[in-house]
């Protein structure tokens, strides 16, 4: 007979003892309806208030219908879905989509990213700047446009003013109102109002690296420039990925700062898909089509909440 | 002559361009700020008062005296606190149910609820629309507490959840050999423990309800207007007199301004718990 020591006897029996209850308990909470009854309030609301309208949506998508004559609500088929595709304003919305989120996006990250790394460093006023840094953040989308179309304004805009004072410009300029400008003016905006957020995640990315690689990095040679490469990039690659999905979903489905800042024109020069919809709805109270242009946009964002879906799956245990 | 070069170094690597990214960060809010100051005379003969000495607060009391901005505030403050209300009751079971339990179906669930906040607003408020005609509740306070609830539910399950996951298992345990019930445990032990945890994530929806703009605009705007459409609305009735437009846009931003500093930690560390992991 082995004679182990009394404590780790004791140990072992203590330790088999609060497993089988433990691991019998676990089981037979597998099969009870406790947790269904903790989420059915949730779960039920949501399904009311979101699942509901949701199919609704999709109904309407296939149907003439506008809402002052509801009398006449005809079935159609995939009529809205033919019109949407023969319909110019589609496509112009559909590119401007595309080149909105394919600067607004990179220029966060990249600007959250040279934020990120300079608050990682150590100064005595950090905690002050990172909180001032994120209230572009906080603010309410109505406010955010207001204030950038006050920066923007033609005839007392500060915007022109700093450009006529450095001598760049001689004469002042409308830059929402010209349909060069107004969505690349747009595009700075959400900038302003994105970047915190990638800063804050990246930080916390950069936090989770251990300082040693930094130290044996050093120690063996490697320069500033090999250091980002081969230590910080890797190790905010995760975060990095998560947040520009996240922020490419939100960027997409934001339209409130550009119905206030240009309502979408002029003319048709900063139309997203998102707004498109949303204007068709309520300017011409077309529900039918506008539902049809929703369906399909999202139909488009499924690919990326997929894999932002997926990525997240990964986690859940 | 190494310490001269690090100081040199640490203003011109660190502090000026910090300093730089905070100026451009808070530099349009400051000029709203200071716009909402001038006079309205001062404004168009020679620009925005950066001089104290001329500043005002005329824009204000017009904008407090000649229009509803006051009322519309306090839309905006039901709108809010209801949408706290609902969205914090039926998220703090939900969470402790998704952390404390392994159930068949727990996954597809929870990212029934992640999923809820990827989905355009347009496709939700179109049939919102319809709905809310159909049931008679356009322009009402609950019709924007409940379109405000379709983000805020989600969210707020995803953040207790993340809260109550940083509690040991163990403290449930004890409770319930003490001779709580699931039930009690909740209560006694993990609710007073996540406490600060609801109340950011309470604050956090109440920010999100009371910036929320294109609901309000759709389902309300008449007798319910708050404060976000109030200002668009300004936007479209004193084209030029941006003095009073600047002061709605600096009082309307300052709850949610003052709230997010207060919780910007706790909040923080809640959403990107989740993202470093991933």
């Amino acid at each position: 007979m082995v004679r182990l020591p009394l404590r780790k006897l004791v140990s072992i029996m203590s330790s088999a003892a609060s497993t089988i209850p433990h691991g019998r308990r676990r089981s037979r909470e597998g099969f009870s309806i406790f947790p269904y009854v903790l989420l059915t309030p949730a779960v039920l609301v949501t399904l009311l208030i979101v699942f509901l309208p949701m199919a609704e949506a999709i109904f309407l998508s296939f149907h003439d219908y506008v809402v002052w004559r509801p009398a006449d609500r005809a079935f159609i088929w995939f009529g809205n879905f033919i019109a949407a595709f023969q319909d110019e304003v589609f496509w112009i919305s559909f590119w401007n989509t595309l080149l909105w989120i394919g600067i607004t996006i990179p220029a966060q990250a990249l600007l959250g990213l040279i934020t990120a790394i300079l608050l990682n460093r150590d100064f005595f006023w950090r905690p002050l700047a990172r909180a001032l840094i994120i209230i572009p953040w906080a603010l309410p989308s109505v406010v955010i446009a207001l204030m950038w179309r006050w920066i923007y304004d033609a005839n007392y805009g500060v915007l022109n003013d700093i450009l006529f004072r450095l001598g760049i410009m001689q004469s002042s300029f409308p830059w929402l109102a010209d349909p060069d400008t107004a969505l690349y003016a747009i595009i700075l905006t959400l900038t302003w109002q994105g970047f915190p957020f990638f800063a804050v995640m990246i930080l916390a990315g950069l936090q989770s690296i251990p300082k040693s690689y930094y130290e044996a990095a050093a120690i063996d040679g490697a320069s500033n420039w090999q250091q980002f490469r081969n230590i910080t990039l890797p190790g905010i690659a995760g975060v990095l990925g998560t947040a520009i999905l996240l922020r490419t979903i939100w960027v997409a489905n934001s339209i409130d700062v550009i119905y206030v800042m240009t309502g979408g024109g002029p003319g048709y020069a900063t139309h997203t898909l998102p707004l498109y919809a949303f204007i068709e709805a309520r300017s011409s109270l077309n529900f039918g089509y506008g539902s049809a242009l929703a369906v399909i946009f999202t139909l488009m964002l499924t690919g990326l909440v997929l894999v932002y879906l997926s990525r997240v799956n990964r986690t859940l245990d | 002559m190494v310490r001269r070069q690090s100081t040199f170094r640490s203003i011109f690597g660190t502090h000026l361009p910090v300093l730089a990214i905070v100026f451009f960060a808070l530099g349009p809010y400051i000029w709203m700020a200071l716009t909402s100051f001038t006079p309205q005379d001062h404004l168009l003969q020679t620009g925005v008062a950066l001089d104290p000495q001329n500043w005002t607060a005329a824009n204000y009391e017009r904008l407090v005296g000649r229009t509803d901005f006051p009322i519309n505030m306090v839309h905006s403050f039901i709108v809010a606190i209801g949408t706290v209300v609902l969205g914090l009751s039926l998220s703090v079971t939900a969470a402790y149910a998704f952390s404390r339990f392994r159930f068949p179906g727990r996954r597809v669930l929870m990212i029934k609820f992640l999923v809820i906040n990827m989905f355009p607003v347009v496709l939700l408020i179109l049939p919102l629309f319809v709905i809310m005609r159909r049931l008679g509740l356009l322009d009402t306070h609950a019709a924007l507490i409940i379109a405000n609830a379709t983000v805020a539910i989600p969210f707020s399950v995803w953040m207790m959840t993340s809260y109550i996951n940083s509690i040991p298992r163990s403290l449930d345990e004890a409770a319930m050999i003490d001779g709580c019930s699931r039930l009690g445990a909740l209560r006694k032990v993990i609710l007073p423990l996540i406490l600060p945890g609801i109340i950011a994530t309470g604050i956090y929806i109440f920010i999100t309800s009371w910036n929320e703009y294109l609901y309000a605009l759709t389902l309300g705007g008449r007798n319910v207007r708050t404060i976000t459409v109030a200002i668009q609305t300004l936007i479209g009735e004193y084209q030029i007199e941006w003095g009073l437009l600047t002061a709605g846009g600096v009082l309307g931003a300052m709850p949610a301004t003052l709230l997010f500093l207060l919780i910007q930690k706790r909040l923080i560390s809640g959403l990107t718990q989740g993202a470093v992991k991933g």
